[in-house]
């Protein structure tokens, strides 16, 4: 006990952002209020991450994200046995991990939290895979529930008029679908709400992330994935808003009192693809040491990368755009140009890319980003082969190397 | 059979045949890349469709654009396309099937010189009304961008008859499965994936009147066949592209009755029924035929399918073939087989690389396998 007071640091405490609490209270209030709404009567929907939630927070259906559980299982470290597991029941271990971990997870009730709460229904954007589709058939025959599928079509180069009015239809099919489910009409006006708050907090996230143009950066991109999970799980609610206008303040405050996620930050790395959530402390620390800051990601942006294309007094129509014309449903060339466009707004100097081997829509294409950036911006890129919930194809000592080196070259 | 040469000779080697083709005909060769690619219109534009499957080699070029754990249809097509391998290409028809091939267009649209590049991004869901609706948009969409692609307008006309050719196409690849399917062994495993193969790639009036002789000639073997009671083996999955897993099957006392591979019957079975709108008419077939596993119609369709298709074939047991890295597939293997296991039909899984066929560890599985049943 003495022993651990000694060793407080109190610049590290300084350092320590306040909000966290605040935020894990927020989640674990959460996941208690999902795992018990069999005796509140409440109805839960899994969900994806891109997947349209607004609508089910208007009809007060519990929005649950296997992907987020999947994040959880993965920093909890459970994410290697929980895929063994998956392989044991016929599954390739080179599928997607979340979807490995989720599958396996929902037969024992294992996982950080004794599983997900029962679904009774299933609804699946495949804005950002064709593996959630997989995934959620699988679940579907699992718990023998209902399954809505918003149906995106991919954007290589053009979001077609014929794709608008395909996506625009399927958000009615989706109202009527919650609606069945639901036994209960949807409250337009109380639809309407939900979406201006959800762009609210879109807004609130994106000014949050913002703040790490200033230099040094008051947090970094391992920051953001912490922050993330409520603008991924609640956005259309209240909570998100003032959560995310608490700590937007508190970014503020440590940029007026100089506080910076990494001490003396010297470099600034801009980080692409999902987490490798089972080394996120050890990655944090490897780059500090080299006084490098990951100052922003493509990942936890992907958020409110929409709110062009959304409006406030017209959500429901403005959705079918805002939901398909997300970061991973645009071609690669298009990624590449808002990767450049990050890397000028947050003034970075070089470029970390997590190939991970669960995510291809994320990680193929990855090579000609890098080149691109090489060629529009001169900055080098350091590739991390990966897999962001199973530890089994992650190389420590390899990586700790490869770190190294590129920032020898960094530092020239 | 001598009407077979032609087929085996394209089989062996499919870019020399376009290429002499192209040189023949001073006609326009577009590549597709799956086979939810609308053939019939590229067909009605005059065009050669060929199918493009890679695999002609090892894999260095397409290293520099791709990860390793991508599948090795995706590595060995981009592979032979930076390789030049495809320079007799006019244009390349990517329709939206697997996240593979869905960043493969971009990369390939990028990097790769194979003329103009299309995507037909079609529906992923296919059993609502307006998933209909729009595959119909995307076709007429295909329609007017291939033919301003191709510097021409495909005419109803034109489009009428592409129908016609390939629906006889696959009536007559319809009797040859089923010839397959009551006399097996009438006909190689080795035949019929030649002929598939051609179908992919060869000059489609051509091809029919071939296969019309192979036919022919099968159905007049079938009236006297007899032979060993082969032990009855029917395939699913994806890509087969390995002409050497015939050998292996029938080795051990396989024969092949029936196959629901995306280079065999799911391409080459269902007609386009004729109706007021031609267009619409491509689109529900693409819409009913027999699903792939990156789309959707419905979560037990494909199991349901499986099942019924290996109990019309009287398949002792199911060979699945996947690709290794193919995610699609091994998201439904598991199902698949519990519902055939249900059935009482035993299921081997093979995942193919490039060499598992032909290094004898397959020979050896099939053996064992084929003692089971
Ligand atoms: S990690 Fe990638 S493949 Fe897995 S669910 Fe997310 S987007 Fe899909
Ligand atoms: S084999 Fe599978 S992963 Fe490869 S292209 Fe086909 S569907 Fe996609």
């Amino acid at each position: 006990m003495s022993d651990q007071e000694k060793t407080i640091d109190p610049e590290k405490e300084r350092r320590k952002i306040k909000s966290v609490k605040t935020m894990k209270d927020i989640m674990t209030h959460y996941y208690i209020e999902a795992k018990t709404a069999e005796e509140t009567g409440k109805k839960v929907a899994w969900i994806t991450s891109g997947g349209p939630v607004e609508p089910l927070i208007a009809m007060d259906v519990i929005p649950v994200y296997p992907e987020n559980h999947g994040a959880m299982i993965g920093a909890s470290k459970m994410g290697t046995d929980l895929c063994e597991k998956a392989e044991g029941m016929g599954y390739s271990g080179d599928l997607c991990t979340y979807a490995l971990a989720d599958i396996a997870c929902s037969t024992v009730n294992g996982g950080p939290i004794g599983g997900l709460p029962k679904p009774d229904m299933l609804v699946c954007g495949n804005n950002i895979c064709g593996t959630v589709l997989k995934w959620y058939e699988v679940q579907a025959r699992y718990y023998d529930v209902p399954l809505f599928i918003l149906d995106t079509p991919f954007c290589h180069t053009e979001f077609s008029d014929e794709a608008r009015q395909y996506v625009r239809r399927q958000i009615d099919e989706y109202l009527v679908f919650l609606e069945t489910v639901c036994g209960k009409k949807c409250d337009h006006d109380h639809l309407r709400d939900v979406g201006r708050l959800s762009m609210e907090g879109q807004r609130l996230w994106q000014a949050v992330l913002d703040t790490t143009m200033n230099k040094p950066a008051p947090m970094s991109a391992f920051d953001a994935f912490f922050h993330l999970a409520l603008i991924v799980t609640l956005r259309g609610t209240q909570t998100v808003v003032d959560y995310y206008t608490g700590l937007l303040e508190e970014m503020k405050n440590r940029v007026a009192e100089g506080i910076s996620a990494v001490p003396e930050e010297r470099y600034r790395l801009l980080w692409d693809n999902l987490p490798i959530w089972f080394k996120t402390r050890w990655l944090s620390d490897k780059f500090a040491a080299h006084k490098a800051c990951l100052v922003a990601d493509t990942y936890t942006s992907a958020w409110c990368g929409s709110l062009p294309y959304l409006d406030e007094n017209n959500f429901l129509e403005s959705m079918a755009e805002g939901y398909s014309r997300i970061y991973l449903n645009i071609g690669t060339d298009r990624m590449a140009e808002m990767v450049v466009e990050m890397i000028d707004k947050y003034e970075v100097d070089g470029l970390v890319m997590h190939s991970n081997r669960s995510c291809k829509p994320y990680s193929l294409g990855q090579y000609d980003i890098a080149r691109i950036v090489q060629e529009k911006r001169g900055l080098p890129t350091l590739i991390i082969e990966a897999n962001m919930t199973d530890a089994r194809s992650f190389s420590e000592s390899q990586i700790d190397t490869r770190i190294d080196a590129f920032m020898e070259v960094l530092k020239g | 059979m001598e009407a077979m040469q032609p087929f085996h000779d394209i089989a062996a080697d499919p870019k020399a045949y376009a290429r002499a083709w192209k040189e023949r005909t001073g006609g326009k060769v577009i590549g597709t890349l799956c086979s939810y690619a609308p053939e019939e219109l590229i067909l009605a534009a005059g065009a050669l469709g060929f199918r493009i499957v890679g695999g002609s080699g090892a894999i260095s070029k397409a290293d520099v654009h791709l990860q390793a754990y991508s599948c090795s249809l995706v590595r060995g097509a981009l592979e032979d396309a930076l390789d030049n391998q495809l320079d007799f290409l006019d244009g390349a028809v990517f329709p939206h099937t697997c996240d593979s091939i869905q960043r493969l267009s971009d990369i390939w649209r990028m990097n790769a010189k194979t003329g103009f590049h299309l995507d037909v991004v079609l529906p992923v869901k296919l059993n609502t009304a307006s998933a209909r609706d729009y595959m119909t948009a995307v076709m007429a969409k295909a329609r007017s961008e291939l033919g301003g692609m191709l510097g021409q307008t495909i005419a109803d006309d034109d489009i009428r008859q592409a129908i016609d050719t390939y629906n006889r196409i696959r009536a007559k690849m319809e009797t040859l499965y089923t010839l397959r399917r009551d006399c097996p062994g009438v006909i190689a495993g080795g035949d019929v994936h030649a002929i598939t193969r051609a179908a992919m790639v060869m000059d489609r009036h051509d091809f029919l009147k071939g296969l019309s002789k192979v036919v022919d000639g099968v159905s007049a073997a079938a009236k006297a066949f007899s032979g060993p009671d082969p032990k009855r083996i029917f395939l699913s999955g994806g890509v087969c592209n390995l002409p050497d897993i015939y050998g292996p099957i029938e080795a051990s006392g396989g024969a092949v009755v029936g196959d629901d591979l995306c280079t065999g019957s799911r391409q080459m079975l269902g007609a386009i029924d004729d109706q007021d709108d031609l267009i619409e008419a491509i689109g529900r077939r693409y819409m009913e035929r027999a699903v792939c596993p990156a789309k959707h119609a419905g979560i037990r369709t494909r199991g349901e399918e499986l099942v019924r298709r290996a109990r019309a074939a009287k398949a002792q047991g199911v060979i699945f073939l996947y690709l290794k890295f193919c995610d699609p597939h091994a998201f439904d293997y598991p199902y698949l087989k519990d519902m055939l296991t249900a059935e009482g039909i035993p299921t081997l899984l093979v995942e193919l690389e490039e060499q598992t066929a032909s290094d004898g560890q397959f020979q050896t599985r099939c053996e064992a396998f084929m003692e089971m049943l």
